[in-house]
């Protein structure tokens, strides 16, 4: 996809996202907001992955380690064609396989369940080692939340990544600044971000998230990198792309109600309009 | 009687496998030595994954690497593996029913001079809570190898439970281990004795005290805690009227729960639990430390005659 399309990929996703949290009436709009430029990068631009084949062995691999934010990687998925475009309105309802946090047994192109932090980065890391032994060239990417850098086992994750030399490894960090109890530096401050993963051995990128081209550019440094992993650290704004919900603490995990979703989707609609 | 630790005999039983699936993998969190997988890394480098000592990210890396089509063994002491990792075991293996085996060696009081802080005597209770798991309790080397041969041809979790300590071979190759299968050792009419792991052994020298006192005991080797032969389980105590079970674990959650339950719902039948008593371990050696937590065959004798009176 060229830059504009997947500007409007991007947009399309974010229109997903409110359309799927209103009927949901539950889950969170803000952390899948902020992530949605860098979703429509990875599936429309980046991964190697087949709507009509999703456990193809060859394709590349993403876990969402921040799973809360399953809206934006449902609505890529559905977007993509893992799944008929209906489903998103079953999301966190009984009998339906829209789960609240990505369950890869229940959703098509949902390559790891996630959705208790820190454990996303292990995974990945797995599935790089058995791609390192198959001598397959597949790469797996990773997004995670600036909140779930507390949690512990990220560095320990982030350290074996290193020691294996996955740089089959690409991780983007969500760097939105904010988290359920308010933001990441009064709640438990991880700064220096850059210096502790660069520590940790891993090659740093810093990314405006919801820039498309810096975006690009970010990945193909990436790939570029041998013998240790990459992270871009992407600068975001919680709930990007909906004026009432950007930076706003409160909409971690509040859904709109049907009013505030036509708000949202009507500034969406005019940004679609604005990219033609 | 010949002896050997069910660690010993699942390092060797990985060795084989890895010869036989290049689909095997192994990890350790800086335990290799102890846990037994050294041998495996010393004969499959690029196979082995040293994590270190961080076991939470073990069991990620090791669900990571099922989801791309390997048969990891991960592999620690049974209190990191359930208790440290108990989460990352749920969320990331068990929940998406990811193809791992978790091997921990060194449960119960016979890892012996390292203390309490070591010796699990609740990981039995964990696992099995757990939907999607499968709880293996092997009792000496032959069905340690069978155990671990079973496991790597079942798909999803699995996780089994070895000692440190070397205990009797009881078993030869003509012994068969299935999951969910229950194991009649010694058939007998006035009482029934289920047991794994180390306690086997001495339900075994029990039965043969016992039957010195004119008192007719089975014994059942219940290995394959989940799941549960549950069919084996009522017969035996249907014909014998009597149960005891005998097992290296807290008495609360494990083999013991396991039995009462399924006795309660089918086949209501006096009990007596021979176990941990709801108390942690210390330090000491392995076979003081069976002797003062009671879990020697003298204790499966007094169980079973307890529990024959209250027929």
């Amino acid at each position: 996809m060229s830059v504009i399309e997947l500007k409007r990929m991007a947009n399309q996703i974010r229109q997903d996202i409110i359309t799927m949290l209103v009927p949901a009436k539950s889950g969170h709009p803000g952390g899948s907001l902020s992530a949605a430029d860098i979703l429509a990068v990875l599936y429309f631009h980046e991964m190697n992955v087949n709507p009509e084949d999703p456990h193809w062995v060859d394709r590349d691999r993403f876990v969402l380690a921040k799973g809360h934010a399953a809206p934006v990687l449902y609505a890529a998925l559905v977007e993509k064609g893992f799944f008929p475009k209906e489903e998103i309105l079953g999301l966190r309802q009984t009998g339906r396989i829209l789960q609240g946090h990505p369950d890869m047994k229940k959703v098509p192109g949902v390559d790891m369940s996630t959705g208790s932090l820190g454990q996303g980065l292990s995974a990945a890391n797995g599935m790089a080692l058995a791609g390192k032994l198959d001598k397959k060239d597949f790469r797996v990417y990773v997004v995670l939340g600036d909140g779930e850098m507390a949690e512990g086992q990220v560095w320990e994750a982030a350290m074996a990544a290193a020691h294996y030399k996955l740089d089959n490894v690409i991780a983007v960090l969500d760097y939105n600044g904010l988290q359920i109890d308010g933001t990441t530096d009064k709640i438990m401050s991880s700064d220096p971000l850059n210096d502790k993963w660069k520590a940790f051995g891993w090659h740093v990128i810093e990314v405006d998230g919801h820039d498309i081209e810096d975006l690009l550019a970010a990945f193909a440094e990436a790939k570029s990198i041998k013998g240790k992993p990459t992270i871009l650290i992407a600068r975001t704004v919680k709930g990007k792309g909906v004026s009432f919900m950007e930076n706003q603490v409160g909409w971690h995990g509040n859904a709109p109600n049907a009013e505030q979703a036509e708000q949202a989707l009507k500034e969406l609609g005019e940004e679609a309009a604005r990219l033609g | 009687m010949a002896k050997q630790a069910t660690r010993d005999a699942y390092g060797k039983a990985l060795v084989t496998l890895g010869a036989e699936n290049k689909d095997i993998v192994v990890l350790d969190a800086d335990l290799s030595k102890s846990t037994k997988t050294a041998d495996f890394a010393k004969h499959y480098p690029e196979r082995f994954f040293n994590m270190g000592i961080a076991e939470a990210n073990l069991m990620g890396t090791a669900a990571g690497l099922a989801a791309a089509g390997k048969i990891p063994f991960a592999s620690t002491f049974a209190i990191f593996a359930t208790g440290r990792a108990f989460e990352q075991i749920r969320n990331s293996i068990a929940y998406p029913k990811l193809n791992v085996k978790i091997a921990a060696t060194h449960a119960g009081v016979t890892v012996g001079e390292d203390g309490g802080s070591h010796q699990a005597v609740e990981d039995v209770a964990i696992m099995r809570a757990v939907p999607n798991m499968t709880v293996l309790v092997p009792a000496d080397g032959e069905e340690t190898r069978q155990v671990i041969r079973a496991a790597a041809d079942y798909e999803g979790p699995v996780y089994i439970r070895m000692g440190r300590l070397d205990v009797p071979l009881l078993f030869d190759d003509n012994y068969k281990f299935e999951i969910g299968k229950a194991n009649v050792l010694r058939e007998g009419s006035n009482c029934v004795v289920f047991a794994n792991g180390v306690m086997v052994a001495a339900a075994l020298e029990a039965a043969q005290d016992l039957e010195e006192e004119g008192l007719d005991v089975a014994v059942v080797n219940v290995a394959s805690v989940k799941p549960l032969d549950v069919e084996t389980i009522v017969a035996c105590a249907q014909k014998t009227g009597a149960a005891v079970t005998a097992e290296e674990h807290n008495i609360i959650g494990g083999l013991g729960s396991a039995v009462a339950e399924v006795l309660s719902e089918y086949r209501p039948t006096p009990l007596v639990r021979v176990g941990m008593k709801d108390t942690f371990g210390e330090s000491g050696r392995p076979l003081e430390l069976l002797e003062k937590y009671g879990l020697t065959k003298k204790e499966v004798v007094e169980a079973v005659k307890a529990v024959i009176a209250r027929k």
